[in-house]
């Protein structure tokens, strides 16, 4: 088999080769001798383990006008992803071992990044009985999660929690009080006021996320919460785990690179679940990076087709296609500005998703599993949604400049990405 | 003083072998052509059972019968429980007859103490509740004496719906008592809180929980609790929680499946396991009858 050499990438800060053999990283060092190998010239690029996205939506089976499993890998190794967790808001919802076995029979077909399905917590995101967790592992769920939706009761949220854990399964939780969302399109706050858009108070994710931390400190569970988007909910979850408590969270680049104030002129592009909130709380996010409150930044891509995101802000659907931009935007907002290293950015996109949901990535050290990104960290470049490979053009960040371009995407030591 | 058998915590491993060396003779009795003895001759026992039951009630009227004492089935479903009358006016109507026991069985836990701490003749708690079920646990320590010779030193994993078992709660205490070390399993929605403080240890996995057992001790999975929603379909519970002659393998040479009844067949059990020579549970029902007839000696035996 024909090896793979990169020349001449940054690795921790050192021009170095990388040799890759198969699946896996044979050697790093200097002036690899370049005999026989492909060879990728990657003089100017930085290598970086490829990113893991524990919290995407892939659309498919069911909703494939707005993405499918084809071309959601194809955005996510763009985006420099080699593996991602789609979520289980599907049709029919992913509750079952024969859905779970069809995504990743897909995946596998399609062969560009792995796929790693979350299944449901409840039959159909009912919110009424638990699945059958043990046969959804063995089929190869890696998580679950009712997302798109909350577990409203907290006896089911209990069950699901000591269950799962049973078969060391984590429960990701979608924090929303429906009650208190009360029809809200977006944060409430001086913008919702400014717009007389009905406003969300940041307390429905924030009663639901000290619900799960109660349930999860008095069950000695653990309890992953997703996408947190506000200042509150960050102060919990640290108090949390400052006690000890099995808790960990995920935020998303939105969070922290954008503020409500992207809803001013009715962008329904900027209409998200939970809402873009306030620059507090974006600042919050960034505070709860640098501190290890927040585990992973994930995307929450969710995909919508052109005519979900018309005729008005009200009746959009919510949503942020967010695995393009995903690097960038972390890159250009937490590293650029010398809020955190590279490497602690590499760890939130990649080893920790990894390690919460167990499975193996990619990490630039001889042995190691050769899923590789490389990109060019100086080059700066504007977000341009119409190039996205996503069939979601539903971003908010359309036209912003960002540093951090990826040019090259591998998964098991293929080539899977090459920008053009 | 009267004697009650309310449940197995403060029962003395002296009592309990003692109860167990008389249930051998018992159990002559049960196997012999000839069943009629006057050993409680002119004793009049009562069963009342507001719950349903086949293996106890039927077990307590063979062993009376056998022991030549009169018993006395009420009818829960007919009598004046019907027209509201309390457990305690209709234990006192039943004493009043003469009784010199009640066997009662309730949905109640402690109920059959109420009822002990109110009437003169003796209480036999045929089950109350989640609480106890302390003749199921007598026959079951028969049975693994009966096979093993002993008690003490033996591994007894005990497997299912701990939490929500009766049975459970007995034996824990009884063969703990007797010197067995008590270990459980089951999907963590139906393990008790602090199961430890009982004094057994929680197996990691299914496979731990065979490993290194001499018995396994399945407990009936009530449809109920599916209901309720603590496990996610009968399929799953029998794939990750069912025993099986494979994994009755993994056990020690010998190792036997106990099970109080009525199985839910492919569930707790899986077909092949019931019909298994290391199945012990129709077993189980011949020693039920054995072991009441030594417990109701021991109670009314003047």
């Amino acid at each position: 088999m024909k090896k793979l050499l990169i020349k001449s990438a940054m690795v921790g800060g050192k021009k170095k080769d990388i040799l890759i053999s198969g699946d896996r990283i044979e050697k790093i060092a200097e002036n690899i001798a370049a005999d026989g190998c492909q060879v990728i010239e990657a003089d100017g690029l930085t290598a970086l383990p490829a990113f893991v996205d524990m919290h995407v939506h892939l659309r498919e089976p069911g909703f494939e006008y707005k993405e499918d499993i084809e071309s959601g890998t194809r955005a996510a190794v763009a985006g420099g992803f080699s593996a991602v967790c789609c979520m289980p808001n599907t049709k029919p919802v992913t509750d079952n071992k024969y859905i779970v076995r069809y995504i990743k029979d897909r995946a596998r077909e399609v062969d560009r990044a792995k796929v790693y399905p979350i299944a449901a917590v409840s039959v159909g995101e009912k919110g009424e009985t638990i699945t059958e967790m043990g046969k959804l592992k063995e089929a190869g769920a890696v998580a679950f999660s009712d997302d798109g939706r909350p577990v409203e009761s907290a006896q089911l949220m209990r069950i699901a929690l000591e269950y799962a854990g049973g078969f060391d399964m984590l429960v990701i939780s979608h924090c929303e009080d429906l009650s208190l969302v009360n029809d809200g399109v977006m944060n409430e706050g001086y913008i919702s006021t400014l717009t007389g858009l009905k406003g969300i108070t940041r307390a429905s994710e924030e009663v639901m996320v000290a619900r799960d931390i109660v349930l999860a400190e008095t069950l000695g569970a653990r309890v992953h919460i997703a996408h947190i988007s506000t200042k509150g909910s960050a102060q919990l979850i640290r108090e949390a785990k400052a006690r000890g408590v099995k808790v960990t969270c995920e935020t998303c680049p939105h969070y922290f690179a954008a503020t409500d104030e992207l809803c001013r002129y009715n962008d329904a592009n900027a209409k998200v679940n939970p809402p873009l909130r306030e620059e507090s709380d974006r600042l919050a996010m960034i505070e709860a990076i640098k501190d290890g409150t927040v585990d992973a930044i994930v995307t929450d891509h969710a995909p919508h087709a052109k005519h979900e995101k018309e005729g008005g802000f009200i009746g959009a659907a919510n949503g942020i296609s967010g695995i393009e931009t995903s690097f960038a935007l972390s890159y250009t907002t937490l590293v650029k500005s010398g809020e955190i290293t590279l490497e602690k950015l590499s760890e939130l996109m990649t080893a920790n998703p990894a390690s919460l949901v167990n499975v193996e990535c990619g990490k630039l050290e001889e042995g190691a599993l050769a899923d590789v990104t490389l990109a060019n960290l100086d080059e700066k470049y504007t977000i341009d949604k119409n190039k996205f490979f996503s069939k979601g053009k539903n971003t908010p960040f359309h036209g912003r400049e960002v540093y951090g371009k990826v040019y090259y995407t591998l998964v098991d030591g293929k080539i899977k990405y090459k920008a053009v | 003083m009267k004697k009650d058998f309310l449940c197995m915590e403060g029962v003395s491993a002296e009592t309990l072998t003692k109860l167990l060396d008389d249930a051998v003779e018992m159990k002559k009795i049960v196997l012999s052509g000839n069943k009629n003895t006057d050993i409680l001759k002119g004793k009049t026992v009562a069963t009342l059972f507001y719950e349903n039951s086949t293996r106890t009630r039927c077990s307590f009227e063979d062993a009376c019968k056998y022991l030549g004492a009169t018993v006395t089935v009420v009818d829960v479903s007919t009598s004046s429980v019907q027209k509201g009358e309390s457990i305690l006016d209709t234990g006192r109507t039943i004493e009043a007859m003469g009784t010199d026991a009640i066997v009662i069985r309730h949905s109640s836990s402690w109920a059959p103490k109420y009822l002990a701490d109110n009437v003169r003749c003796s209480v036999i708690n045929a089950g109350d509740g989640l609480h106890a079920h302390p003749t199921q646990a007598l026959l079951d320590l028969f049975t693994i004496r009966e096979k093993f010779g002993k008690v003490e030193g033996l591994t007894v994993t005990i497997i299912g719906d701990v939490k929500h078992s009766r049975v459970a709660r007995s034996n824990i205490v009884s063969l703990t008592t007797m010197g067995a070390k008590v270990r459980i399993f089951g999907p963590p929605t139906m393990i008790p809180v602090d199961a430890e403080r009982l004094g057994c240890e929680v197996c990691s996995s299914i496979e731990d929980a065979f490993r290194g057992s001499d018995v396994i001790m399945g407990l009936r999975i009530q449809l109920e609790r599916q209901q309720k929603g603590l496990f996610p379909s009968y399929g799953e519970y029998a794939r990750f929680f069912g025993i099986t002659p494979e994994r009755m393998k993994l056990a020690n040479k010998g190792a036997i499946a106990m099970h109080p009844g009525p199985v839910n067949r492919g569930v707790e059990f899986s077909y092949p396991l019931c019909e298994d020579e290391c199945c012990y549970k129709d077993i189980q029902v011949t020693n039920g009858v054995a072991t009441r007839m030594a417990l109701l000696k021991w109670i009314l035996e003047d």
